[in-house]
């Protein structure tokens, strides 16, 4: 029998607004995947703590506070130095097209930008991460 | 991971190392249970709470409240919250760790999600594994938070030393009260949200109830709280402590770990037996008895009978 695919839904730093977090997490669901949901203001450590702990697959961070460009280069630090970085890291929310390259330059896989439709993370979730 | 890396890592108390072994178990990775042989020598020492009660009634916030008093006594805790997986998409959103945020990155705290994947009872099928997993780390309390149980998922009393139940106010008349199933099922009975209007009804209800049981030696209390004010918080775990004591003093540990270990091992047994007759009963030679000799048959007894006599003392 196929595993699931384990998800890590974490909203890191200090925006108050987790429908969208809510909505991807339901879309991955509904795909078959366990959802973690770990709530709203999340600091790096805690998310790197809970990814851990979790064993999961798949980091989906949504960051709606324009805090990206310090918060994520944190979280793959952190992700280094406790030897887990073969998680994969993906990131949704209200980022510029301009700060995409720098922080797909930290490791982050893919970087979806509001309007995208929820299939196509699920999508590329299941191309991208091979269970036994 | 090499497996013996991960009995070392383990040992080492490991974060990572108790979540690999865990995933395996949940996966049917047969090779945690060689790793859960070699090491059960170091188990038997944790204690299990298990927190269990309907959707919605604040377990995980009752979780989070008895895990910072345990932590502050220096305990260590793991905790294991279980959530169901959709019959549908076979997915799950596993949500209890929001109510948990503050104990998260505390170095005596491991806790982890299990989606149900299918095991009804209110329980993953790997939980009793990964309670074994905690317990040889050398956590010394395990709570166990059953996925929202509805009447009948009782499976957390075949595995915990103290159960508490959690109801909140207003979830029905004095009826519902003595019926049977996870009524009954409690050593601590805790009536949360009291701050609500009804909680004195409900906890009225149900001492109601606990005075026609049978005198036994424990009459199990029933607390009113509210974990979200942490109001009967400090009640709630010392009249956990005094349960344990109760058990430890009268023996009724011992008995009760005992009746655990045989549901445990009844279940293990199920199971191998279910993947027996599975493979058998896929066989060329099963198929055909089912399609010459009973053919035509709509009475699902005969058919039953014929496979099982053919059956009989062929499970080698």
């Amino acid at each position: 029998m196929k595993r699931p695919i384990r998800v890590l839904v974490a909203k890191p730093g200090l925006d108050g607004h987790d429908r969208g977090a809510k909505v991807i997490a339901r879309a991955f669901k509904d795909a078959g995947m366990e959802v973690i949901y770990t709530g709203l203001r999340q600091t790096p450590e805690q998310i790197v703590e809970a990814a851990i702990q979790e064993d999961v697959d798949v980091i989906a961070l949504s960051i709606l506070s324009g805090a990206h460009n310090t918060l994520f280069p944190k979280i793959m630090n952190l992700l280094k130095d406790r030897g887990v970085e073969e998680i994969m890291v993906i990131a949704g929310g209200i980022i510029p097209d301009e700060d995409i390259p720098f922080l797909k330059s930290l490791g982050i896989k893919e970087i979806f930008t509001p309007g995208t439709p929820t299939s196509k993370a699920v999508e590329y979730i299941m191309k991208n991460v091979k269970v036994q | 991971m090499r497996d013996i890396d991960l009995e070392d890592l383990l040992l080492k108390k490991d974060k990572r190392a108790i979540a690999k072994a865990i995933t395996m178990a949940e996966n049917g990775d047969e090779k945690v249970y060689e790793i859960i042989k070699n090491l059960y020598n170091k188990a038997g020492k944790a204690y299990v709470i298990g927190i269990t009660g309907p959707p919605g009634v604040g377990k995980s916030t009752l979780t989070n409240e008895i895990a910072k008093f345990l932590l502050k006594d220096n305990y260590s805790v793991g905790i294991l919250a279980v959530d169901p997986t959709s019959f549908f998409s076979g997915g799950a959103i596993l949500g209890d760790r929001v109510r948990m945020s503050d104990i998260a990155l505390n170095k005596n705290v491991y806790m982890r999600s299990m989606g149900t994947r299918g095991k009804l009872g209110g329980l993953a099928k790997a939980t009793r594994a990964a309670i074994h997993i905690l317990d040889i780390v050398g956590m010394n309390y395990i709570i166990v938070e059953t996925s929202g149980v509805g009447q009948s998922e009782i499976d957390i009393v075949k595995t915990s030393d103290t159960n508490v139940m959690v109801l909140s106010p207003g979830m029905g008349d004095d009826i519902q009260a003595i019926k049977s199933g996870i009524m009954e099922i409690g050593d601590i009975f805790v009536v949360n949200k009291s701050d609500r209007e009804g909680a004195d009804k409900t906890a009225a209800e149900i001492n109601f109830m606990l005075d026609l049981n049978d005198k036994s030696d424990w009459r199990p209390p029933v607390l009113e709280v509210s974990a979200l004010y942490g109001k009967g918080c400090s009640t709630l775990l010392s009249k956990i402590m005094e349960h344990r004591y109760y058990l430890e003093k009268t023996g009724g540990l011992e008995e009760r770990r005992l009746k655990n270990l045989r549901w445990e091992v009844l279940e293990i047994l199920m199971d191998n037996f279910m993947k027996a007759l599975n493979e058998k009963i896929s066989q060329e030679s099963i198929k055909e008895l089912i399609n010459a000799e009973y053919a035509g048959l709509t009475n699902p007894y005969m058919i039953a009978e014929g496979i099982y006599k053919n059956l009989k003392g062929g499970f080698k």
